[in-house]
């Protein structure tokens, strides 16, 4: 650890450094060959799900990521998660860098940060009942833990997410998938952890019940003084939950901003033309910011900055020079060029 | 456990097996075919064991029914004058027992191998599926006459005929695990996909405890039904292999080794040595067979979720 060490109340309890991560596309010996000015050449392509990524979750908070299918927000999730090894960059956990660790000296950062699913049909194991669900990651954190003390710890965490705890020995499929998701918010808060990464957790769920299950993490989220990375692609979602957003393109960030800021004054031209596709409902005819082309693919990325291509206010500086994330007059960060320059207001 | 009884008796399996009557048939069939065997010491009329209990003179008699039959010999007596219901009792236990445990060796190397090779991926994998290829191109018989003759040459056939049922489960268990192997590796690949393991690595489980504990059991279906069939494949393989004459001997006969035996007496009209245990044969691989089909409907997960 460096020796600028800052006392843990203010530190970020999760900053991610520069983070890259990139997936080969696994072809075959042959296939990666090409010819190329009359040499043979041997050419391997990945995809680059995230690129230079720079993101602090302040102890807390509720961290939104937003961004279209593909942006790489749910790889962001994964590898600060563990689920997946960085390409590059580092992951610090309150001050702790964290993507390097062995698993044995992992396992007490292990059971400070949780992970909740997108898709609660999945992520529970069909022949396991709830009860063994839950008491699964209680008993791998606690070992010596007795019957009597994990049965009641399990009764109470089904009572706060609002499940009957007399359904424990019942099994994933007797239930409906808010209930399912509630059963696996409930995981996640067995271990009493501190940071909790949801990924889509209620882009599954029926609409319905998508209020609930976000009033429920909320209701977590200020008993058990949680920190949330929130992963999603609902706008609305987000104006309601977060208190700062971020929101990405091609996996990297555009804009950082508390969700009043950007929901008001969004700077970056892609977080405009997001906010203004949000369906209102309201008598003036809306004003549609409409993006011509598609999201470029991440396998052959855009040079310079990565919406050159679809921005109305690009110039050849855009088109060679990769924007950085500035801080701006009113607060939020700005990866832009054009906001720099002053072109943009 | 009475929890679980009371699942099993309100589930769907035993809702369709009731209503099955093909599957009820073959299951009372092969259930009295396996208890009959397995009871021989007690039922059998004679012990075909004990060559004190056996006179030459017995030799060749056709079943009581016939002309010439014996009341005591019910379905007549063999070449060496042992009881014919007798041996056939005693060869089922023999057949059963060796498809049962060559299976269950299957299952151990198939399990392990395709567990790691479909988790572990990369290397492993190829390497183990192509040492599963290459398994797979030899027959099974092919392998198991090359070894087991090479050990009757090599170390006489004395002891041969001792180790010849642990000789039987280990070729035929070694020879078949690819199936097995590659079964479970298929239902691993899909099953790692799925969030739940995920979670369990998120709480920071290891490989092993993953694998075995939540991978392992969602891909016991496939395994189930394979293992049936499977069962059937070993009972007719070690038959085959003692109708080759490098199964089991003549003195512990199997079925397969009866059929054998009595196959040089056919043409001499002495029908009933192979014809019993060959119908004893049939009957037991067919029935294992309509089970596994059977099996294989009920858990087809298009058919039945969950």
């Amino acid at each position: 650890m460096s020796g600028t060490e800052q006392p843990s109340a203010t530190r970020d309890l999760v900053s991610i450094k520069n983070l890259s991560k990139s997936f080969p596309l696994t072809k075959g010996f042959l296939e990666q060959l090409h010819f190329q000015g009359g040499r043979l050449v041997r050419k391997r392509e990945s995809v680059k799900a995230i690129n230079g990524v720079n993101l602090d979750v302040k102890r807390g908070e509720a961290l939104c990521v937003v961004g279209e299918s593909g942006c790489g927000k749910s790889t962001v999730a994964r590898v600060v998660m563990g689920l997946l090894q960085p390409t590059a960059g580092s992951i610090e956990y309150d001050g702790q860098r964290i993507d390097n660790l062995p698993p044995d000296r992992l396992l007490p950062v292990r059971r400070k940060m949780q992970m909740i699913f997108q898709n609660p049909y999945a992520s529970l194991n069909p022949r396991m009942t709830v009860q063994q669900t839950l008491e699964e990651p209680m008993r791998f954190h606690n070992p010596g833990i007795g019957n009597g003390e994990l049965r009641d710890k399990v009764r109470t965490v089904m009572d706060s997410v609002g499940v009957d705890p007399s359904w424990t020995e019942r099994f994933p499929h007797e239930f409906s998938g808010g209930q399912r998701q509630r059963i696996s918010i409930a995981r996640a808060l067995m271990v009493d952890p501190e940071f909790i990464v949801a990924d889509e957790p209620i882009s599954a769920l029926d609409v319905s019940i998508q209020a609930q299950v976000l009033n429920l993490m909320m209701d977590a989220m200020e008993q058990r003084s949680l920190t949330y990375l929130f992963i999603t692609h609902d706008l609305s979602v987000v104006e309601h939950f977060g208190n700062r957003v971020a929101v990405m393109y091609l996996g990297a960030l555009c804009e950082l901003a508390e969700t009043r800021t950007l929901f008001e004054s969004p700077r970056h031209p892609y977080t405009r033309a997001l906010i203004s596709a949000i369906p209102k409902l309201t008598r003036e005819r809306p004003s549609h910011i409409k993006l011509t082309g598609e999201v470029p693919t991440p396998i052959n990325l855009p040079s310079g900055c990565f919406f050159h291509n679809r921005c109305v206010y690009a110039n050849d500086r855009c088109k060679v020079e990769k924007p950085p994330l500035l801080q701006t007059d009113n607060g939020s960060q700005v990866a832009c060029h054009g906001i720099e320059e002053g072109r943009i207001d | 456990m009475i929890r679980y009884w009371q699942l099993f008796k309100e589930s769907a399996f035993l809702y369709r097996f009731r209503r099955d009557k093909v599957a009820i048939a073959s299951f009372s069939v092969l259930m009295l075919l396996v208890s009959l065997s397995f009871l021989a010491p007690l039922i059998a009329p004679f012990d075909p064991y004990d060559p004190a209990g056996i006179d030459i003179m017995d030799s060749d008699i056709p079943p009581s029914w016939q002309e010439e039959g014996d009341p005591r010999f019910s379905l007549g007596t063999d070449a060496q004058g042992r009881d014919m219901l007798s041996t056939m009792l005693y060869g089922t236990r023999i057949s059963i027992t060796i498809g049962l445990f060559a299976v269950l060796l299957q299952l151990f190397l198939g399990i392990a191998l395709g567990l790691a090779a479909g988790y572990f991926g990369g290397r492993i994998d190829s390497f183990l599926m192509r040492l599963a290829d290459i398994q797979l191109s030899f027959s099974t018989l092919m392998v198991a006459i090359v070894v087991l003759a090479i050990f009757q040459a090599s170390f006489g056939t004395e002891l041969y005929n001792d180790l010849a049922i642990f000789m039987l489960i280990l070729v035929i268990g070694i020879a078949e695990w690819p199936q097995y192997a590659r079964t479970v590796r298929a239902s691993v690949l899909a099953e790692k996909k799925k969030e739940y393991v995920d979670a369990v690595r998120v709480i920071g489980l290891g490989s092993g405890r993953i694998m075995f504990r939540h991978i392992l059991p969602n891909t016991l279906s496939p395994i189930l039904v394979i293992s049936t069939v499977q069962v059937a494949n070993a009972i007719m393989s070690e038959a085959a292999l003692s109708f080759l004459g490098l199964g089991m001997p003549v003195n512990k006969p199997s079925l397969g080794s009866l059929i054998n035996s009595g196959f040089e007496y056919i043409l001499s009209g002495s029908w009933w040595i192979t014809t019993f245990p060959a119908l004893v044969l049939i009957l037991l691989v067919l029935v294992i067979n309509l089970l596994g089909d059977w099996l294989r409907d009920v858990l087809n997960p298009k058919l039945y979720k969950d």
